[in-house]
């Protein structure tokens, strides 16, 4: 058996509220690629920080244990010492540098107060030619594409003296021929250097390819782990592991809510993404939704589910949208947020501090942004019907808040999800489009919104749940779309749906492409 | 839910204790000097576009901590314009001042333009107006005059904004005045009142009675003293009814419609405006073209007053705006501050300016000390800002 590298043990973190990781356990042996599987929010970034000491040392209970001895990391740079190199999946490259002012970008080559670019060029060149990048050091980032950036991550953390490289997501804004060049060049490097490596990946026939072991963490434990060396992982045997949990009552039942006509239908949606022309983030999508409707639609991270509701929002992302949008049988072209709302759209974003709310203001403030209409007349407003709204939406959702003057920047992430809830719900819309409304909140406030989603359903609206939560959207959706990469790989009823059967379509729809 | 505490209220006001503080002090320091009618008149009337401008300027730092560097040459520039139109050429004060305007609003749309939907950054955009204007302003100036200024402006353009209304001789008590204050004073108690009335009616928390008297007695102190001060030189100089005029409308848009809001909202945060319906490049427009329609209102005060359009009119009058928007607890990001609080900013920094020269201390020394109020006022609010966090 070779030498353990790297252990992780009993790794308990927690944040105000949420348990993140609960007594987690990873153990990667030297010169291994380690696959970290689990669903969005199951603990594997979370996992990473605490390793690359991006959590520091004393903020979590637990051991490291990296090449036999015990390390207490108090940030990037104590673990960058020791080797270990983390790539997020958001690239760091600053797109007007060169690839080699990039590379060295807080190591810079020559004296103390004196960068020797030769040397600084020189020492690039021999890295890129080790990750088989043949562009010149000296060649802009934002000249070159996504993939070829990937590959400057991973030749910047060469430069660093890595031993032990930790991957988040690699491939997940890469094409298929980019993935699998950057799979094999994992696997290169393992060969020749004896590199070892954790990735962490959504994409399971990636992982299946190039992983030596999997480890499938859920709800912040690890479950097992898996050894892939010398036999073949099905997919399936790793989806078994991640969603594994049990469903029970964790979600309201509703009653006897009638679904009506059809209150909007997209027909072959098609948006490209605002800066890579040539990428298209929503492709040939079509779905309709009915008054008294909840429907879900689940994918990955990076699914094209968030692009897919602010483009139908009034064109509010992308460009060169192509597609029709019919609203209550009327066929309508809407190309701002203004005339979105006022043909009876909301859009709750995934984000809600970065642009949700405005945290600097108080909640009476933002639950009547979006339709100041109603509370003011010839653009006064009528500050007293404002407190009577505010206070109205405060108790129907229950908000926890002393008053309704309160800065929404100082409530907890549940409360202000049910303020960003009760401005889309003062708007008046028919369609709700919710992206991820349960994000980053605790289990109590999740049922509360969840209850909350039911009563709008009563209402007669209409309403698309977006998450990338299985349990939660078989659990309150009455029909489920599966969109992957771009398009709708599925369509269900919630009733037919099971975990197994949703990843297997995004499973079959990926190694279709 | 009664949140009332002296603590808070002191906190509140922090800024215009500290300006009532350092006028006594002046006040003190001078001999009685700073407290005049004759000084308390000039104090308006130099400040006078201080207020004016602060208002543009604090629009515009309400959609998100942006400047109007041009603000000060624009002055000059329209000065020029104005002289060359009311004297040079003499088309008459109608004509006169609907071509100014329009130069304004040209400007200003240009500019508006530039900045929202070219998206070019607000301090390079308005800097090359800063610098071009100022020059423009000159070279019409040296053109048109061997002494490179116009004088002389026609008695029916300066009486539009400087002079009293209903003027008596110096040292008589202004009668017109004297009741205009009372009214002010009437009106200020009546709106206090009425507004808690209203409140307790419809059962929101309200301040204590004792509170509301205090301040409306503080308040019509003030307004009062004023009156009477002003009485005593003469009347209300007519561009103190331009300077309330402008503080009134400005002080509703911002506090009581729904422009006011999105412009908040759009300096507080962008992408929620955006995404709540918001036409945030409409309101930066807005912002832009605004403020040069009150450059041109604030270059008509200044060349009327000093009866003349010259190459160093306007000079830093851009920093003036600014550092009153500061001290009165604008926020540098965008998103909160009030056309009071600008005010406050404008009379504190209009006050030590005075007061300083008043005691015949060097003008060098009059900026050392804005510079380190400036300074203060800045460390102050982001400390309780931090403190307010922490609770």
């Amino acid at each position: 058996m070779a030498k353990v590298l790297l252990e992780m043990n009993s790794i308990t973190k927690t944040f105000p509220g949420v348990k993140a990781l609960d007594n987690v356990n990873l153990q990667v042996e030297e010169g291994e690629i380690h696959a970290l599987v689990g669903e969005n929010g199951a603990g594997k970034s979370t996992l990473m920080n605490v390793l690359s000491g991006i959590y520091p040392h004393g903020s979590y209970e637990g051991d490291i244990v990296y090449d036999g001895e015990v390390c207490a990391f108090h940030n990037i740079k104590d673990s960058e010492k020791k080797g270990i190199v983390i790539i997020h999946q958001e690239l760091a490259l600053i797109p007007y540098m060169t690839i080699g002012e990039n590379m060295f970008l807080g190591n810079e080559q020559g004296k103390k107060w004196c960068i020797d670019w030769n040397k600084t060029y020189a020492e690039a060149d021999k890295y890129l030619e080790m990750v088989g990048l043949t562009d010149s050091s000296k060649t802009l980032i934002k000249d070159i594409g996504t993939g070829k950036q990937q590959l400057v991550e991973i030749a910047k953390a060469l430069a660093k003296n890595a031993r032990l490289l930790i991957l988040d997501e690699p491939t997940s804004s890469l094409n298929e021929t980019d993935s699998r060049a950057l799979l094999d060049l994992m696997k290169k490097l393992q060969k020749e250097q004896g590199m070892t490596m954790i990735i962490i990946s959504h994409k399971l026939n990636e992982v299946s390819y190039v992983a030596d072991k999997i480890t499938v963490i859920r709800d912040g434990s690890t479950i097992e782990t898996i050894d892939a060396r010398g036999q073949e992982i099905s997919e399936s045997r790793i989806i078994k592991g991640m969603v594994g949990r049990e469903i029970t009552d964790r979600f309201p039942k509703r009653h006897d809510v009638p679904i009506g006509d059809v209150m909007m239908e997209v027909l072959n949606w098609t948006v490209y993404h605002p800066e890579f022309a040539e990428r298209k983030v929503v492709d040939d999508v079509s779905l309709t939704v009915r008054a008294g409707e909840v429907v879900g639609i689940y994918g990955l991270m990076g699914a094209g589910r968030t692009e897919l509701a602010m483009s139908i929002f009034g064109r509010s992302y992308g460009i060169g949208i192509s597609g029709s949008l019919v609203l209550k049988g009327q066929p309508v072209h809407l190309t701002s947020p203004k005339q979105a709302i006022a043909a009876g759209l909301a859009y709750v974003t995934e984000d809600r501090k970065g642009n949700g709310l405005v945290l600097s203001n108080s909640i009476k403030i933002n639950t009547t942004l979006a339709n100041l209409k109603a509370i003011s007349k010839a653009t006064f407003i009528d500050k007293d019907k404002e407190y009577m709204v505010a206070d109205e939406y405060r108790e129907k959702l229950r908000t926890k808040t002393p008053s309704v003057e309160q800065l929404v920047g100082n409530l907890s992430g549940g409360n202000q999800q049910k303020v960003l809830l009760a401005k889309w719900m003062f708007a008046d819309p028919d369609v709700l489009i919710l992206d991820e409304p349960t994000r980053g909140i605790d289990v109590g406030a999740k049922y509360e919104i969840y209850c909350i989603i039911n009563d709008l359903a009563k209402a007669g609206k209409s309403v698309i749940m977006i998450s990338s939560e299985l349990p939660e959207v078989i659990g309150m959706s009455d029909r489920i779309y599966i969109m992957n990469q771009a398009k709708i790989v599925g369509e269900m009823k919630a009733s037919e749906a099971t975990q197994e059967n949703i990843m297997a379509c995004i499973v079959k729809s990926g190694s279709e492409a | 839910m009664n949140n009332f505490s002296i603590k808070n209220v002191l906190k509140k006001n922090v800024m215009t204790i500290a300006l009532f503080a350092i006028y006594v002090f002046f006040i003190i320091a001078t001999g009685g000097n700073m407290f005049t009618p004759s000084n308390v008149t000039s104090l308006i009337e130099q400040n006078a576009y201080v207020y004016i401008l602060g208002v543009g300027m604090l629009m515009c730092m309400l959609t998100g901590g942006n400047i109007d560097l041009s603000v000060g040459s624009f002055v000059c520039f329209m000065g020029a314009v104005a002289g060359v139109f009311s004297v040079i050429k003499y088309v008459g004060t109608p004509l006169t001042l609907f071509i100014v305007v329009g130069v304004g609003l040209v400007y200003g749309a240009v500019l508006g333009f530039l900045i929202a939907y070219l998206r070019i950054p607000p301090w390079i955009a308005t800097l090359a107006g800063y610098l071009a204007f100022r020059g423009l302003g000159t070279q019409i100036l040296i053109t048109v005059s061997e002494t490179s200024a116009i004088s002389n402006f026609p008695e029916s353009f300066t009486r539009l904004f400087t002079g009293k209304i209903f003027e008596s001789p110096w040292g008589e008590l202004n009668i017109p005045c004297v009741v205009l204050g009372f009214i002010g004073a009437a009106a200020i108690v009546y709106l206090n009142l009425s507004s808690r009335a209203r409140r307790v009616k419809k059962g929101y928390s309200v301040d204590p009675i004792w509170f509301v008297i205090l301040e409306s007695v503080l308040e019509v102190a003030i307004i009062l003293v004023l009156a009477f001060k002003l009485a005593y030189d003469g009347g209300i100089p007519v561009v103190l009814l331009w300077i309330i005029a402008v503080l009134i409308i400005y002080g509703i848009i911002t506090e009581k419609t729904t422009i006011g809001r999105h412009f908040m909202t759009v300096g507080g945060n962008a992408e929620t405006a955006r995404l709540s319906g918001i036409n945030n490049k409409l309101i930066m427009f807005a912002a832009y073209l605004n403020m040069s329609v009150l450059t041109v209102l604030a270059a008509l005060i200044v060349t009327t007053r000093f009866g003349s359009a010259n190459a160093f009119a306007g000079q830093n009058y851009e920093m003036d705006a600014i550092a009153a928007c500061i001290v009165g607890g604008v926020s540098a990001y965008g998103g909160s501050g009030t056309v009071m609080g600008m005010v406050i900013g404008a009379t504190l920094i209009g006050v030590i300016n005075q007061g300083m020269s008043l005691m015949t201390i060097d003008q060098d020394w009059i900026k050392i000390a804005k510079g380190a109020v400036l300074l203060i006022a800045v460390v102050f609010d982001i400390l309780s800002k931090k403190g307010n966090k922490r609770q």
